[in-house]
């Protein structure tokens, strides 16, 4: 079971275990971690999930353009920015640890 | 009977469906508009018209197929307009909403940095302050209309802050947002003019040019709209595109007045109609910001958007046409049962409240909505803090309108702690 950690803008970690398959947004909602809004629920239409990616033990899936439509409209954005509801847990992306924007928008 | 009136409404459970006007604003205006689209969900969720006061039109009003139409932005395009109709050609006043990628991109980001949540928090004690004086000036014993004392005062404020407008001259805003949605092809002839509206255009675009002006090279360290757009590299010139200023300028006075003013009404309706709702937030304020967004689900301050085909396509298994006009019913999604559960009913403390469609979906989704859930969160705790109850003593007066839903008149009476 893959951990994640969880870090808040102000510096705040939250280390949780999570089940595969679900996305790194659902784990967020899962143990109430602060800042991750998730307004649409997963579809990757609202940008409200958004997070920065810091490490993950195995390697990301390509953002697609859907993804990429929403995260350019975000003013903090970084080459790291993803959102999180478009990444899945699993054995192979393995640990991960996710820095959370200042706000979601 | 509306002015304008052509006819009686058809009964929508027993007329077919090819003989229903979808676009009939007086609907909205009569609250009646449920029926008809509980019927197209179920049995034509995406219906074509072939006919209407804004011509042939698809009509989608299930949840996941709008947010289908919204996320292929590339066969449904924004332009050259987002509302069922079109502007006259000569006169299109291109604004970002009703643009594609990647200048709906541009456009979008040199005016966000006003909404962005680091700004709000500066707005925030702004806002109390204003809302606390609103609400403490308000009449006792007495019943008054908390749309213009209320909701219409404190958004015409937040906007003339928006803009750094002057002040005195703020109603003015409020004035020029009612002329620019009032069209009478989406108010069943209750509107203004082609002409009406073209000089309320003129004397707004005249207001904001001369701000411009003034404004141009003063490097005053001011998130308002104008400085914003004047900062941006891409936008500096925009006042020598006066269509395209004016398009913006319509779409943000629009987009930060109405929707706001018109759910803060609607609040007050809603508590009525569910008193046990009411009871809940006041035995708990930190369901707040739930009963907010469940506010905005309940009102659907705008009713629809719309997109225009760019290529012949199938859409689950119906043939549209490069050209054709698609309707996204955001009202009928946000009553979609396969989606929320118990649609119909107001429930502050909702589940996955904030999983409503009001703010649209994908690159075009709402860029204010945090400003407008602080406010209206703002106006509900101040208003907590004030009254024992705010008793509606009426029914409201809803305007003829099919892309604002909202009230003109809402009687009124407040009781203090």
């Amino acid at each position: 079971m893959p951990v994640i950690k969880f870090i808040e803008f102000d510096g705040t970690e939250h280390e949780v275990d999570a089940d595969d398959g679900i996305s790194i947004m659902e784990v967020a909602m899962k143990y109430d971690i602060p800042g991750i809004d998730a307004d649409c629920g997963g579809g990757a239409v609202c940008g409200t999930c958004h997070c920065f990616v810091e490490e993950s033990a195995g390697p990301l899936p390509a953002v697609d353009p859907q993804e990429e439509s929403m995260l350019g409209l975000r003013p903090d954005r970084e080459s790291n920015s993803r959102l999180s509801c478009q990444l899945q847990v699993s054995d192979t992306m393995g640990n991960m640890t996710v820095k959370l924007p200042e706000f979601q928008m | 009977m509306a002015a304008g009136d052509k006819g009686a409404l058809a009964d929508p459970q027993t007329t077919p469906l090819s003989e229903l006007d979808v676009s009939d604003p007086r609907r909205f205006e009569l609250d009646c508009w449920q029926p008809l689209f509980e019927r197209l969900r179920r049995e034509s969720p995406i219906h074509f018209q072939a006919e209407s006061p804004a011509g042939a039109f698809w009509s989608i009003t299930r949840f996941d197929d709008i947010v289908a139409v919204e996320k292929d932005t590339e066969t449904f395009s924004s332009e050259p307009t987002i509302a069922i109709i079109d502007p006259p050609d000569e006169r299109r006043a291109p604004s970002f909403i009703a643009m594609d990628q990647p200048q709906h991109d541009i456009q979008r980001r040199a005016v966000q940095p006003v909404v962005a949540p680091k700004n709000l928090l500066e707005f925030e004690a702004l806002i109390r302050t204003r809302t606390g004086e609103a609400l403490d000036s308000l009449p006792e014993r007495e019943t008054f209309d908390w749309v213009e004392l209320v909701s219409r005062n404190l958004t015409t404020q937040m906007l003339a802050t928006l803009f750094d407008f002057p002040w005195d001259l703020r109603e003015k805003l409020s004035e020029w947002s009612d002329a620019i949605t009032s069209d009478e092809r989406m108010t069943a002839g209750t509107g203004l003019s082609r002409e009406e509206r073209l000089l309320v255009i003129q004397e707004f675009l005249g207001v904001f040019t001369q701000l411009w002006h003034e404004r141009k090279g003063d490097d005053q360290e001011s998130f308002d709209l104008i400085r914003l757009l004047q900062r941006d590299p891409n936008t500096a010139n925009m006042v020598d595109d006066p269509l395209n200023y004016a398009g913006n300028l319509m779409l943000l006075i629009v987009g930060g007045n109405d929707t706001t003013r018109n759910s803060m009404s609607g609040g007050v309706l809603f508590l009525n109609e569910y008193p046990e709702q009411f009871e809940k937030v006041r035995a708990d304020r930190r369901l707040i910001p739930s009963m907010v967004s469940e506010i905005i689900r309940f009102q659907t301050p705008l009713p629809h958007m719309r997109r225009t085909v760019t290529r012949d396509t199938q859409f689950k298994g119906h043939t549209m046409k490069k050209g054709d006009k698609v309707v996204l019913w955001y009202c009928s999604a946000n009553r979609d049962a396969t989606v929320i559960t118990n649609p119909d009913t107001f429930l502050v403390d909702r589940d996955s409240v904030r999983n409503h469609a009001s703010f649209g979906f994908g690159i075009h989704r709402c860029m204010g909505n945090r400003l407008a859930e602080m406010q209206l969160r703002i106006v509900w705790e101040e208003a907590l803090n004030r009254f024992k109850d705010i008793t509606l003593m009426g029914p409201p007066t809803r305007i003829c309108n099919n892309f604002v839903r909202g009230y003109s008149h809402m009687p009124v009476q407040v009781t203090r702690i």
